[in-house]
């Protein structure tokens, strides 16, 4: 007992900056939230379509296959920076593409996707963002990743990018499938 | 590479804004108290009654309607936990992951009590055991003179 | 020209502080006088070269010499003089050569000021000292050199946050670095008596001077922070149990309980280990703080730019001199020569408590503070803790400590008498009903729990005052012998007083703020009024203005009681175009007994503005309570026995039999 009290100063130490070291190395940001929809059904929505002649979309159309769903604004900097690998994704067919326009003007958002091009298959507007809060949506622009039942298996925050789709989505999307055929 | 010095902050404008408030004074009150409670997702570190993020708005006006469609405070905070997560609880639950939180610092106490009396009862025995020495029985008898003398 | 000479000057600092550690060190372990004299000047040449670095940024901010990518980054031309310095630390590199160069300050004090400290133990304290400053000086210049250049030099700056261009701003880093950089020196009073291999109550008088100096200034920086906090951000929040803040009050905490620690240490050479542990720990804290703000792991207001790799390094610096403390610790220690004796019931064992009390509240803050870290390391989750929390657990653990703190004073050393202590405390029973009553009458209507606070508060004020009383016999004899004792009592003395009724004082203004704030909000045009607290405002006008870097609206609120106009309020809403920012400047009508605190919010003539509006009761009580405290230590500081640095000789010319206490 003499002695060994005198190392628990070192020994807490010690385990204190070990846990430091983890997220340092991990470079996590401390303010980026995991979802808590995982494995989650989607919320149920009854958002309007954005326009009249494009189809809108409920949770029952998200089943029967995947789906990434995309919240977006006309106002918002980083959409426009990952609207390249959207209209990628669209034109490659490489998964369903929805879209959802969070806390916009329908002409603006109009507007936007046609100067820029759109690459949702269908699109909601949801005006208020209620729907967003039921998602777990606390910024734009974030992307959902939708199994053929319906359940959330993955969001990314932010802009998506080539890395992001490739390292982090193509994988559990390949994943997804792969238990399809079984 | 010359790295970023500036300091991040955040918005310190006022939060509840007059149109905001419900006409119960009671369940505004309500209302504040929970709002203080939930953390602004988007912030640094503040809560939804201090910040002017539109997230925070758009929460605080959740708050209202369902206080005013009669939810208990309990249901909404399970209702923004269900969606956001644990994180956006100012005041952190108390389940299987917290309960070293909550359960700390009353260990900390008893075992600093705990120690505390080990400790002084160890160095009470090394004391015992050790006999004066000369030097020291002189200066006791010095000393208790001297006591003697005031 | 003068950057690269302000860059060279560090690179020469850190071959004076290199020098500084290496040959005093190696004098002492040899007993080589020449080699342990080489502290003074090389800690003088390192302050002073560190000195010219900091004026050379500080000329490149106020010559807004843009060419300097770090004043390109904070500073802009148009930006007041008084900014323009205090922008030196307001970003992370400036920040930094701040630190070393309180650092190398405190070095540089210990080498004029240090005389009556034996040889070895000072150049063993400069060793420490110096080694310290190697480290951080290696930081600045590998990582965060402020000194290096933009080509082609911008036209002009991204201008300063305007957040930080206030005169509280400007003093609180300052000061706040004063106080934790400061607990470095007894960082290395300590590690250099684990090297000798001993303390005494020598070491705990030459220690205390410099222990003072650091816990002064670290309350009057947080107290600095908490207040600008108060008036600049527009909600009159003091206090969120912000990481940062946190991270300051930690060492804080520690620092008092070093600070009380140490009186046992030098009165009955007891409790050394512990004193020495908390010392390494004050400084510990520090350096976590340090780590915390810079590296990015937390979220917090106050943090600076995020970057991973400096965190690295930082934490490095932390493990290696905090790791090789608590080893040396370890091995050390328990080989220390056994204190003085004494029963739980006594001085002693009242200090004890305090310090028992005040390590639960700096662990419970730690674990608040850093359990989110922890709970993501380990399993992902991601959890907050709040303010809620801490006020749940912190408060708790203070209470008893503040019952303490009038009882531990009036129990004798080895053994004291709780019985005749707690009677002695009839006063402090008094003042604490009395005051619990008052508070409550003149606040019925509303909530009851701050009576309990100022109940607390008058027994703790009552207490203090009645230790004052006693050892000056007070109505125990004549009232002018009374006074020439008064005079004779060591000014530590006094300070004890000052900082305890601070710290009442301080609790009272708290529990006020707590829960009998009110707050009107209101949506205005231009003459309309509403009223909070029985007084009457009046919005007479809101004017534009134009300010030096900013445009702002301003509004006139009259504040009238009856027909007496009590106070006009002018809160502000600017514009800082640079920084595309908007800041809210309140007014704040302050008395002593309460703040009427005023901010403005959006609007134009047409819809009217939204204008809120505080009454906060006895808020500057706070400010005033940690004024006292600051103000005891300086008294404290002045005592005459901490410049002779002898151990204290009983003074015996008046029989304190009496008493039946002794005062030592």
């Amino acid at each position: 007992m003499a002695k060994t009290i005198f190392v628990l100063p070192f020994l807490v130490f010690f385990g204190v900056v070990t846990y430091f070291i983890i997220p340092i190395v991990k470079k996590s940001d401390p303010k980026l939230l995991p979802s808590a929809l995982i494995d989650k059904d989607v919320p149920e929505n009854k958002l309007p379509p954005l326009f009249e002649n494009k189809t809108g979309f409920d949770h029952e159309d998200l089943l029967g296959g995947e789906t990434l769903v995309n919240f977006f604004s006309s106002w918002c900097g980083p959409c426009r920076v990952e609207h390249d690998i959207l209209m990628k994704i669209s034109e490659e067919k490489t998964i369903r593409l929805f879209g959802i326009n969070y806390k916009d003007q329908t002409q603006a958002a109009i507007r936007w996707l046609d100067e820029l091009g759109d690459p949702f298959e269908k699109i909601v507007a949801d005006k208020d963002g209620r729907a967003a809060i039921d998602w777990g949506v606390y910024g734009v622009p974030e992307t959902y990743l939708i199994d053929k039942e319906g359940k959330v298996r993955y969001r990314h925050v932010g802009p998506l990018t080539e890395r992001v789709l490739e390292e982090k989505l193509m994988p559990i999307i390949q994943l997804l499938r792969n238990k399809k055929d079984e | 590479m010359v790295a970023l010095g500036c300091l991040i902050y955040i918005q310190p404008i006022m939060a509840v804004e007059p149109n905001e408030r419900l006409a119960d004074p009671l369940l505004e009150e309500r209302a504040r108290m929970l709002s203080q409670n939930i953390r602004c997702l988007v912030c640094q570190n503040q809560s939804i009654d201090d910040s002017n993020a539109t997230l925070a708005k758009d929460l605080r006006a959740l708050v209202r309607e369902k206080l005013t469609a009669g939810a208990t405070n309990d249901e909404i905070f399970d209702f923004l936990v269900d969606r956001y997560g644990d994180f956006i609880l100012l005041n952190p639950p108390f389940k299987a992951s917290t309960y070293l939180l909550w359960y700390g610092p009353l260990i900390f106490l008893i075992v600093g009590l705990l120690m505390t009396v080990l400790v002084m009862k160890k160095s009470k025995r090394r004391a015992s055991e050790k006999p004066l020495s000369q030097e020291e029985r002189v200066s006791l008898s010095k000393l208790l003179e001297q006591k003697d003398e005031t | 020209m003068i950057a690269e000479l302000g860059h060279f000057a560090l690179i020469l600092a850190l071959v004076m502080a290199t020098v500084q550690t290496v040959v005093p060190l190696l004098g002492a372990h040899r007993s080589n006088t020449v080699l342990m004299e080489i502290g003074k000047p090389s800690a003088i040449a390192q302050f002073f070269a560190i000195l010219f670095a900091f004026c050379a940024l500080t000329n490149a901010y106020i010559t807004s010499d843009f060419s300097v990518a770090n004043v390109a980054e904070n500073s802009h031309s148009l930006k007041p003089l008084l900014y323009k310095i205090s922008g030196v630390w307001g970003n992370h590199e400036g920040s930094m050569v701040l630190w070393v160069l309180i650092l190398a300050l405190f070095g540089f004090t210990v080498a004029v000021f240090g005389k009556n400290l034996p040889p070895t133990l000072r150049a063993r304290v400069l060793g420490i000292q110096g080694s310290i400053g190697v480290a951080f000086l290696a930081f600045v210049i590998t990582t965060s050199n402020p000194f290096l250049r933009l080509n082609p030099a911008p036209l002009d700056g991204r201008d300063l946050n305007p957040l930080l261009q206030d005169p509280g701003l400007a003093f609180h880093p300052p000061m706040l670095y004063l106080g934790y950089v400061g607990f470095s020196i007894t960082f290395s009073f300590a590690i250099a008596a684990l090297i000798e291999g001993n303390i005494g109550p020598a070491w705990a008088r030459w220690v205390r001077p410099w222990a003072l100096l650091a816990w002064t200034s670290l309350t009057a920086g947080i107290t600095l922070g908490s207040w600008w906090a108060y008036y600049e951000l527009g909600w009159g929040g003091w206090w969120y149990w912000d990481p940062v803040e946190n991270a300051s009050f930690m060492p804080w905490l520690v620092g008092t309980a070093f600070l009380h620690s140490a009186i046992v240490v030098e009165k009955r050479d007891a409790l050394k280990s512990w004193t020495i542990l908390l010392a390494i720990l004050a400084f510990t804290l520090s350096l976590m703080g340090t780590f915390l703000v810079r590296s990015g792991v937390l979220t917090s207001v106050h943090a600076f730019a995020v970057d991973p790799e400096r965190g690295l390094f930082i934490l490095a610096i932390l493990a290696f001199f905090v790791g090789g403390a608590f080893i040396l610790f370890a091995i050390r220690a328990p080989k220390m020569a056994l204190g003085g004796l004494f029963q739980p019931i006594s001085r002693e064992g009242g200090l004890v408590m305090n310090n028992l009390l005040l390590s639960v509240a700096t662990a419970t803050v730690f674990l608040g503070t850093l359990y989110p870290l922890f709970l993501d390391a380990t399993t992902g989750q991601k959890v907050s803790v709040g303010p809620p929390f801490f006020n749940a657990t912190f408060i708790p653990i203070m209470i008893p400590l503040l019952l303490l703190m009038a009882i531990g004073p009036m129990l004798s050393w080895k053994q004291g008498d709780l019985a005749s202590a707690m009677s002695r405390l009839w006063v402090a029973a008094i003042c604490s009903g009395g005051l619990g009553i008052l508070f409550w009458l003149l606040n019925s209507d509303k909530p009851f729990t701050p009576i309990i606070g100022f109940a607390i508060a008058g027994w703790l004020g009552g207490g203090a005052l009645k230790e004052l009383a006693d050892r000056v016999l007070l109505f125990r004899i004549p009232l002018i012998n009374s006074l020439l004792r008064a005079r004779g009592l060591p000014r530590s003395a006094y300070g004890m007083t000052l900082a305890h009724l601070g710290i009442a004082i301080f609790v009272c203004g708290a529990s006020a703020d707590s829960a009998w704030r009110s707050e009107v909000v209101f949506n205005a045009k231009e003459k309309d009024q509403t009223e909070i607290a029985g007084f009457n405002l009046k919005l007479q006008k809101v004017d534009r203005l134009k300010g030096p870097n900013y445009e702002s609206e301003r509004a006139h609120i009259l504040v009238t009681k009856g027909s007496k106009i009590i106070a006009n309020l002018y809160p502000e809403r600017r514009f800082y175009p640079v920084q595309q920012m908007l800041t809210t400047e309140a007014t704040i009508y302050s008395t002593v007994m309460a703040d009427l605190y005023a901010t403005i919010g959006e609007g134009d003539k047409r819809k009217g503005w939204v204008l809120r509006i505080w009454y906060n009761p006895l808020i500057p009580w706070i400010w005033l309570g940690c004024l006292l405290m600051v103000l005891g230590g300086i008294i404290s500081l002045t005592d005459r026995r901490l410049r002779i640095g002898a151990p204290e000789k009983r003074v015996r010319n008046y029989k304190t039999a009496e008493l039946g206490a002794e005062h030592g």
